[in-house]
């Protein structure tokens, strides 16, 4: 597993390409860790990364590759919070609700945000760019209350700091 | 972080190269007058470490500082307010006149680099403020934050250059593996480890010694060693600070702990939330491999052991081992029913270990320095020291390392800076969901195990959060209530059920609608919980309510009694009114009220119809003269 492949366990990106081109890759990669035991979270972060999320297709495809019951596949996803079922915005913050957050105003931080993306927390915006999610805590806690856009932290968050924080991101 | 793996670096095949190694290295280093070490922690990086690490090269370069000066991006510092941080040791003044900078700029870089680095003199404009008598104090020696601190586990963050695996040799990294294989052999070491007293760090306190001796008599022909970097405490971030600062003392002491339980195959489990030490620890495996640390016949002895990360996928109940073992193996993370316990039917029903990040970091230093030196520190059955990650409102934020019997007194007053914005202390959070809110009456009390336990806390991974008085207790018990309700795995009915329920009365009452009854059953579920709840995330789940309500009882009677939230943070029993003598009539809040419950006429106060309000805060917020109150 190279260190690219990894380092974007905790972001949302992911490749372009057709349909078809996707799937293949996704089934090249499943296939090239068959009979390797216990790589399937290994597995599942790096076809997110490729595809951006997992939908049933997709598990099936991974499934068939290492030679798992969909079942078994299908526990794994459900079971863990980084892996999505649902399209992914192309960018993921994470608010930070660990407890240094959430005693230092981190539901503030939710709060806006929820009125400037007009979605709730879980959601995706219309537009794709972003998904917005909770986290539990990401270890920033001496620079409270924190968040993440993919793998970028931002310590001491402001609620009016937000529309410059975000306003780089709509571009890429 | 910049420095990459030099191909031409020759393997390392005896515990001869070693030595010689360390020496070169050693010497090399030594001709330099100052080494500047910025702070690259991930508290660090995320206040743009990257550019103080430009501005100082490009000023060193400038100022023909280069054979002067040593520029070192270096794992953790500590003081995370502070950051970007960097202190400045200089070979004349040994350790001691280590000198701390903190809230860096460019600018100010350039100001040390031409005063300090150049000028030999401290800039000491831009040294660190006592909070409470606002002077400089240029020296660690002198900050309360660094002096009363031991660094055992974190002896090399802010030390080494965490990229390169030949400063961690040249302070003495891998000699403690070269002499357990060929000085102490596996049941000296184990009985090292036990005369040391060290115990888990992780927070459950198992003495590792112990642990190792079972795992090195338990039979079988495959054993696993793993590391759990899982560290899913909200609030807790020193295993992360380790594994990014000092990745190597983690992968030399899975190395020593393989050897001595019979394992040649080792995993680092960490969780998804920390890429950054994903990242570092995946480099210093690959020198590690590159210089015959890891792989066959490490340092020449008959021992093979190489190395695998596994990255979780964001489930707080992998931190407990079993369940980390199903995850390890890549399946849903459900904890397994103990006993059997690890070491007997553990990874792929083999016996395996497993040790949290903290402990193993410990491990090399107790090689090297032994047994004794290490339990001359702590107290009791606490021996050596322990990480805590300090934060919440509190002035000093970061983490600190210190000998185990300090009172919390000492730890938030002295090296924590006292509370922010000269609020009033009001409790201190230890152990994360598994553990308890303390009050000031427990500010003397000495923090080791059993002291902590006594007081319905525990230790736990290390992670202390300071409230202040605009903290609701019953609400903070709710929010560690929410959280273990949500990350319970769903496979007992303790856990599953008790928690939603216990979440559901919490829920009542900081809504306003609670009884006299809620909080009695709110303690007998915690008691039902806690005894029948399969693994530990639900045995200790209930362990935050129950010290809120040990100690913090007339908080929860004031919500359920008079309705009131003393600290004003539950919204559904907060009552907004408006001052008369600040309003000034400005009819802001009346024309964003969503209900039309202000009225008043313009430039005269306005009034809050308290029947009409759903105390959205919408008008608080609006107000630009301080004038709503709740």
């Amino acid at each position: 597993m190279s260190t690219t492949q990894q380092h974007e366990a905790g972001g949302a990106v992911h490749c372009t390409g057709t349909e078809e081109e996707l799937e293949k890759r996704v089934r090249q990669l499943a296939a090239s860790y068959k009979g390797k035991e216990g790589s399937l979270i290994q597995v599942l972060h790096m076809v997110q990364s490729v595809y951006g999320y997992l939908p049933l297709h997709i598990q099936q495809i991974v499934a068939e590759e290492l030679e798992l019951p969909l079942s078994t596949v299908s526990g794994v996803v459900s079971f863990y919070s980084f892996f999505a079922t649902k399209p992914r915005g192309r960018h993921t913050i994470r608010v930070c609700m660990g407890t240094a957050c959430y005693v230092r105003g981190g539901v503030s931080i939710v709060e806006a945000l929820e009125k400037q993306l007009g979605i709730q927390a879980g959601g995706t915006t219309e537009d794709g760019v972003f998904t917005f999610e909770i986290a539990r805590c990401i270890g920033s806690c001496g620079l409270a209350p924190a968040m993440t856009i993919d793998d970028t932290v931002y310590p001491e968050v402001k609620a009016a700091d937000l529309p410059e924080i975000l306003e780089p991101w709509y571009g890429n | 972080m910049s420095s990459m793996v030099d191909t031409r670096s020759p393997a390392i095949k005896s515990r001869d190269d070693l030595t010689a190694l360390r020496d070169s290295v050693k010497s090399r280093r030594s001709t330099y007058k100052y080494t500047a070490y910025v702070c690259g922690g991930a508290g660090c990086v995320s206040s743009r470490c990257d550019e103080i690490v430009k501005a100082l090269t490009k000023a060193v370069e400038d100022g023909g500082l280069d054979r002067d000066v040593r520029i070192v991006v270096t794992g953790c510092i500590g003081l995370c307010a502070q950051g970007p941080c960097m202190i400045v040791g200089s070979r004349e003044a040994g350790d001691k006149g280590d000198v701390f900078y903190g809230f860096l700029t460019p600018e100010k870089v350039a100001v040390i680099a031409e005063t300090h680095l150049k000028g030999g003199k401290i800039a000491e404009e831009l040294c660190y403020q006592d909070p409470d008598t606002g002077r400089r104090l240029p020296y660690t020696k002198d900050i309360g934050f660094f002096s009363q601190q031991v660094k055992i586990a974190l002896r090399n963050c802010g030390r080494i250059d965490f990229a390169d695996i030949e400063d961690y040799i040249a302070n003495d990294g891998y000699a403690a593996l070269g002499k357990v294989l060929f000085d102490m052999g596996r049941e000296k070491t184990v009985q090292e480890l036990i005369d040391s007293g060290l115990r888990g760090r992780g927070g459950a306190g198992f003495p590792t010694g112990v642990k190792w001796q079972s795992g090195m008599n338990a039979p079988g022909s495959q054993k696993y060693i793993i590391c759990n970097a899982d560290e899913g405490d909200p609030g807790a971030f020193m295993d992360r600070s380790v594994l990014e600062g000092d990745p190597h003392s983690v992968i030399e002491a899975l190395c020593i702990g393989g050897y001595v339980i019979g394992a040649n195959r080792g995993f680092v489990y960490v969780r998804a939330e920390y890429p950054l030490a994903v990242d570092r620890l995946t480099a210093a495996l690959e020198q590690a491999r590159q210089r015959g640390l890891l792989g066959e016949n490490i340092l020449g002895a008959d021992f093979s052991f190489d190395i695998e990360i596994r990255i979780g996928a964001g489930a707080f109940v992998c931190g407990e081992e079993t369940a980390l073992m199903n995850s390890v193996e890549g399946k849903r993370g459900e904890p397994r029913q103990k006993p059997p316990f690890p070491f007997q039917v553990g990874l792929w029903g083999a016996p395996s270990i497993i040790n949290n990040v903290e402990t193993l970091a410990n491990v090399p230093a107790i090689i090297n320095k032994g047994a004794e030196w290490f339990a001359s520190y702590g107290v009791g059955k606490s021996r050596g020291t322990k990480v805590f990650a300090l934060a919440g409102d509190i002035i000093n934020t970061g983490i600190i390392e210190i000998p185990m019997g300090m009172t919390l007194r000492n730890i938030v007053f002295t090296m924590g800076g006292g509370m922010k914005d000269g609020k009033a202390f009001k409790a201190i959070q230890s152990g994360g969901p598994s553990g308890g809110c303390l009050t000031a009456d427990h500010l003397d009390v000495s923090v080791d195990y059993e002291s902590l336990a006594a007081m319905g806390a525990i230790m736990g991974s290390g992670g202390l959060i300071a409230m202040d008085e605009d903290t609701c207790l019953v609400d903070t018990a709710r929010y560690f209530m929410e959280f273990v309700q949500d990350e319970s795995c769903g496979h007992c009915v303790p856990c599953r059920n008790g928690t939603k329920r216990m979440l559901e009365l919490l829920l009542k009452i900081t809504s306003g609608r609670g009884a006299l009854e809620d909080i009695d059953e709110l303690s007998e579920l915690a008691a039902v919980v806690n005894q029948t709840a399969m693994c530990q995330l639900g045995q200790t789940a209930p362990n935050p309510v129950l010290t809120t309500l040990r100690y913090f009882k007339d908080e929860y009677l004031s919500h359920v009694v008079d309705k009131k939230c003393p600290a004003r943070i539950c919204r559904a029993l907060a009552v907004y009114a408006i001052d008369p003598g600040r309003c000034t009539g400005c009819t802001a809040c009346a024309r964003k009220c969503p209900v039309g419950a202000i009225t008043g006429e313009v430039k005269k106060p306005h009034v809050i119809d308290t029947e009409k309000c759903i105390k959205c805060g919408v008008c608080k917020d609006t107000c630009k003269f301080d004038a709503v109150n709740c």
